[in-house]
């Protein structure tokens, strides 16, 4: 029975994309439609990021371990994107090496460990990081014996492997959450509905910005969202995220709705986030994982920010 | 061949490097590869950052007194095929510039650290004069100055874990010794070169 969802959602994904690249070809074929080059390219690499990114989520579908090991690789990259472009004193570097080898390792594996028979690794992965890494990551700077902006260099560390690693870790934790008969199928396509919603809120707020954003949030941090996209991409991802319904293991048809405008509106706030610390960085991307499409942390921003609520609110709505 | 690969691939994931040439192309033709020195890596990342085709034609330069020290790093640098010189004793017709020359002879490239050590931090330090007598003795090779940015976070001096920051590596446009410059002048702008890329990193 769950078979055949999974493979209508599939369709729908691939439909949807295909209508996009259309849309992409169109507008880039087409000068004269008035649109900023610029914007069309943007909207047409970001499209390209967006069929890579659904390809390799279509292996959640087939296997669990490789799906944590993806992850966890987005993980270690964006930590890498992250903190090269925080400024970092010598005292760091072993606590760095900790931050990398271990706590990001260390986070993974106890979530695939959760999948195991006999394991109950929540209590553990859910706290490793905001407590056992907040607390490691100032001792072991301290005890490099450099006090130079000492509490500025351990914010920017503790900030980079929140974001990048146990934030991002709890879209793969989608794939461990239990309700009431539940099979793994029903939980890959959780993780997929996740991704697709996140993906989605940007897109429309994308477009809903393009066609009638008048109102900037905030020009110095990012001068292209609007509050006319924000609440347009909202009410919209809300309403794909009910048109998907059937897909979901939701009850009620408010749920749907509820953790699809929570993800909307934290993909935005993500993204927000995240430009604010490239502009006071003064550059324009993270990284340059393949030219002229920036970071991988230019691209899973929003996912990092609306992973954990999407996580747990879903928790709470699905408790038995 | 194997061991090559394999330690290329674990240079270039540690560093993460991205390679931009900005000033020049890859090529066979003989070169002088000058790049500033913070890590132990260093050698060996711009070495793999080149072609197949031009590695194959070029040796890295390290210190006889690092890499002849006990059998792994004897075998890693045979393995670059890498021109060791030995900075502690320098005998009359034995001098780096002399053996360099001989050991490129007419068909390698080098890559040298005119620095003479490893550097603390970011700063580029001044230049040893070898720079200078090479170009003096074979002025027909192209320099070209190479700005290696982060290493210093992910090796500093002193540190033997890695942390796997993302570096970049870049290649400026390639310098000749003018005729009649002197010493420190050519010396000067040499290094210059290298700023002049850290600049526009």
């Amino acid at each position: 029975m769950g078979q055949a969802e999974n493979w209508a959602l599939a369709g729908v994904v691939v439909g949807l994309l295909l209508v996009a690249t259309a849309i992409g070809q169109v507008l880039r074929r087409q000068p004269q439609l008035g649109l900023n080059p610029a914007a069309v390219d943007a909207f047409n690499s970001r499209l390209q990021a967006w069929w890579i990114i659904c390809c390799l989520l279509a292996v959640a579908f087939w296997s669990e371990v490789l799906t944590v090991a993806l992850f966890g690789f987005v993980s270690f990259w964006s930590l890498r994107e992250f903190i090269t472009l925080t400024p970092t004193r010598m005292g760091d570097h072993r606590a760095l090496f900790w931050v990398f080898f271990f706590f990001t390792p260390l986070q993974y594996v106890l979530l695939w460990l959760d999948g195991r028979e006999d394991y109950d690794t929540y209590g553990l992965y859910s706290i490793l990081i905001p407590v056992f890494a907040l607390l490691f990551i100032p001792m072991r700077i301290a005890l490099a014996g450099d006090p130079k902006r000492f509490l500025e260099r351990v914010a920017k560390i503790q900030c980079g492997l929140l974001i990048c690693v146990y934030c991002l870790s709890f879209a793969p934790a989608l794939l461990y959450l239990h309700w009431k008969d539940t099979v793994y199928s029903e939980r890959a396509r959780l993780l997929f509905f996740f991704i697709l919603l996140s993906l989605m809120s940007e897109a429309l707020q994308f477009v809903w910005g393009r066609i009638y954003g008048r109102h900037v949030v905030a020009p110095e941090i990012n001068a292209t969202r609007t509050w006319e996209g924000l609440l347009g991409g909202t009410a919209s991802t809300a309403l794909v995220g009910m048109s998907l319904w059937w897909a979901t293991p939701y009850t009620q048809l408010w749920h749907v709705a509820l953790v699809s405008m929570l993800t909307a509106v934290m993909s935005f706030g993500g993204a927000m986030t995240m430009s604010a610390i490239k502009r006071d960085r003064g550059v324009k991307d993270y990284g340059t994982l393949v030219q002229g499409h920036g970071g991988l942390l230019d691209r899973i921003d929003s996912i990092c920010f609306a992973a954990p609520v999407f996580y747990h609110v879903t928790r709470q709505l699905l408790a038995p | 061949m194997l061991t090559e690969l394999i330690l290329t691939s674990l240079a270039r994931f540690l560093s993460g490097a991205s390679i931009r040439w900005i000033g020049c192309q890859p090529d066979t033709c003989q070169r002088i590869y000058f790049a500033n020195h913070t890590s132990h890596l260093d050698p060996i990342l711009v070495w793999s950052s080149l072609p197949q085709s031009v590695r194959q034609m070029t040796r890295p330069v390290g210190a006889k007194d690092y890499w002849d020290g006990g059998r792994v790093r004897r075998y890693i640098a045979r393995q670059f095929n890498a021109l060791l010189i030995d900075r502690k004793e320098i005998k009359v017709h034995q001098s780096p510039v002399d053996v360099m020359l001989r050991e490129i002879g007419t068909s390698y490239s080098v890559i040298i650290f005119p620095e003479g050590g490893r550097q603390t931090g970011e700063a580029v330090g001044e230049f040893k004069s070898g720079l200078y007598y090479l170009s003096k003795k074979r002025p027909d090779l192209e320099l070209v100055p190479v700005y290696i940015n982060n290493m210093n976070r992910i090796l500093p001096r002193g540190e033997f874990l890695p942390v796997p920051l993302l570096s970049c590596i870049t290649f400026g446009s390639p310098i000749w010794l003018e005729n009649g410059e002197g010493k420190n002048d050519f010396l000067d702008r040499a290094r210059d070169s290298i700023l002049k890329l850290k600049q526009d990193d």
